[in-house]
């Protein structure tokens, strides 16, 4: 089910703008990475070259590999469209269709991607919602609109709708920068349940967060506003946070940054 | 102490409280000045009402302005100036859509009935009573649907690439067309389907030739309204929607176009509502036919903006009456449709209740 990612030498830009540079990974399957650096180094950028999201910006173009259990998802013949399929995306605004009822919404990667019975339609959306830790709250109301839901559960419906699709990997982008501590708790609680079944990558800016959630973490810097963003080091989580092999690192955790 | 540096108390009220004037000294103002108005106009012995109105409002700008510096002080003075003004400028852009339904509605009634809906101009003659709109209705609801059945797919078409697709050159090439169409004035569309319809290739009259006029009217207006209405749905979405591994083309057409159906449907509706009282080139291309012909593809058919500039230009009285009466029904027609737009934009509305 989940899958290893190797990324070596990657590269991206937004038009003539490099993001970061030369970025090389290993994210260990059924485990979870966090991400943490100051603003603008480039993290989510480089959370986005994961499942071909960076493309959709206008201008937005990659060099270098990223293997999927060894398949490059950057080879040639490779669909986005697959790739997507595969690797799953949560983003930091929770962003439901406005349109769709809570049923809908969850349903929705299923439903747009090909035909399913109404039974099994059910079946999927009431175990995603289980998984989400939502399906108590809103077993009563999945006829209504998604967007009636508090952010919490707005962020939780869309980790729903994330993993409804059965994705290998999933990546996601400050999911709990725009909640309250409880629904943030709620969500941390998740993520430890669904790395059973998935590799997970989270980006934070919540240093307390990475060392809770994560088994390993990478930290991101930039040498200068407008310069690429880096990769400084990956480790364990407990070793980055307790003894970094990078003074940098050591001076953004303890905040003597900058 | 006293000699520290100066302090916020400069700027900072001793109380919170300021004088207000009442409630109620706003609409005695407008009173007050609306008796002064007419005290005024009779006086001086000033005959128009337009007059009267522009002194009773000037009074009642002048009037608040200087109780309020009075009573409250410059600041909520210069307030009540501006929401004056804005109260006026209203005014005066209500009363002549309000003026121009009370004539329509007084003048068009008079022969407004089921028998004028229901009948056609065929055997009656322009200077005798009696007679109906019939033919005309059904000319303008096929001219107005064909020439939506042709604007609305490509409109929608093109504001979709050029919000979803279009780059570079190409895209810049044909939001600069659009724009130059939306200048096009309707007489100028309505020659140009003449010259190339009627004149070179050489076909008759028709409703269909008015709907290609209409038509090119109708697109740039379709095209913008959209593709601001498509700028609006958040980027959000669409990448929520292409992270789920949806394809493009399912992502505009189940979570972009859903989301901003309402604003859509609603600019396609006024779209059709200004088509629909174009007069230029129906009158080119559709020409006139007193007698119901519900085929457009062949021969003159007859158009409701047609049939009052032609019934207004008879000039017997009879004719001015079912002239004014036909305008009730375009303005109706017009209105209906409005109103549905509304509903559907309503209906269809991205929902946020609980």
């Amino acid at each position: 089910m989940a899958k290893r990612i190797d990324v070596s030498g990657l590269t991206a830009y937004y038009g003539s703008h490099k993001a970061i540079e030369d970025i090389s990974m290993t994210v260990e399957p059924r485990s979870v990475t966090a991400f943490i650096g100051p603003s603008g180094c480039g993290k989510s950028t480089f959370l986005r070259t994961l499942n071909r999201m960076h493309e959709v910006t206008p201008g937005g173009r990659v060099e270098g590999k990223v293997l999927l259990d060894g398949d490059d998802l950057y080879a040639s013949g490779i669909d986005p469209v697959n790739v997507r399929r595969t690797v799953g995306m949560v983003f930091q605004r929770p962003n439901p269709f406005p349109t769709m009822s809570i049923f809908d919404n969850v349903a929705a990667g299923l439903r747009l991607n090909g035909s399913y019975k109404k039974a099994e339609l059910a079946e999927i959306v009431e175990k995603s919602l289980k998984g989400a830790n939502l399906w108590n709250e809103v077993k009563d109301r999945l006829n209504k609109p998604g967007s009636g839901l508090s952010g919490g559960q707005q962020q939780r419906l869309c980790i729903a709708r994330a993993i409804a699709v059965e994705p290998q990997v999933l990546l996601m982008d400050e999911p709990c920068s725009a909640l309250d501590p409880i629904s943030t708790l709620a969500i941390e609680d998740l993520i430890g349940e669904l790395k059973e079944r998935f590799t997970i990558v989270i980006v934070t800016h919540n240093m307390q967060q990475a060392a809770r959630v994560s088994d390993r973490t990478a930290f991101f810097n930039l040498a200068a506003v407008g310069q690429p963003g880096k990769l400084v080091e990956i480790d364990e989580t407990e070793r980055i946070f307790s003894n970094p092999s990078v003074q940098a690192t050591e001076d953004y955790i303890s905040g003597r940054f900058g | 102490m006293s000699t520290t540096a100066p302090t916020a108390q400069a700027v900072t009220p001793d109380t919170l409280r300021a004088p207000r004037l009442p409630r109620w000294a706003s609409p005695l103002v407008a009173l007050g000045s609306a008796a002064a108005a007419v005290g005024v106009g009779l006086g001086t012995g000033l005959h128009s009402r337009v007059q009267w109105g522009l002194i009773a409002a000037l009074l009642f700008v002048v009037a608040s302005y200087v109780l309020a510096t009075v009573v409250e002080g410059k600041r909520q003075a210069k307030d009540r100036f501006a929401t004056s003004m804005v109260w006026m400028t209203f005014l005066l852009a209500v009363i002549p859509l309000a003026s121009l339904i009370w004539e329509t509605v007084e003048r068009g009634s008079k022969v407004f009935s089921p028998y004028f809906l229901s009948h056609s101009m065929g055997v009656v003659a322009d200077r005798e009573v009696g007679g109906g709109i019939n033919h005309a209705i059904i000319g303008t609801l096929q001219q107005v649907a064909l020439a939506s059945l042709i604007a609305v797919p490509i409109g929608l078409l093109t504001a979709i690439y050029l919000v979803e697709y279009g780059r570079g050159k190409l895209a810049k090439a044909v939001t600069f067309f659009v724009d130059v169409m939306t200048g096009i004035p309707s007489i100028v569309a309505g020659l140009f389907v003449l010259s190339f319809w009627i004149l070179i290739l050489g076909f008759d009259f028709s409703g269909w030739a008015g709907a290609m006029a209409l038509s090119i009217l109708m697109m740039p207006v379709v095209v913008r309204s959209t593709e601001e209405m498509l700028k609006l749905v958040p980027n959000e979405l669409r990448e929520a929607s292409l992270a789920l591994g949806v394809p493009k083309w399912r992502t505009i057409l189940k979570v972009v176009l859903p989301t901003a159906i309402g604003g859509i449907t609603t600019g396609v509706m006024l779209a059709v509502a200004r088509i629909a009282g174009e007069t230029a080139p129906v009158l080119l291309l559709v020409w006139v036919n007193p007698f119901i012909n519900t085929n457009p593809f062949d021969g003159a058919q007859g158009s409701l903006p047609l049939y009052i500039y032609q019934q207004y230009a008879a000039g017997s009285e009879a004719s001015y009456d079912r002239a004014w009466a036909a305008a009730l029904a375009l303005i109706g027609f017009i209105m209906i449709l409005n109103l549905v737009a509304r509903g559907i934009a309503r209906w269809k509305a991205p929902k946020t209740g609980r």
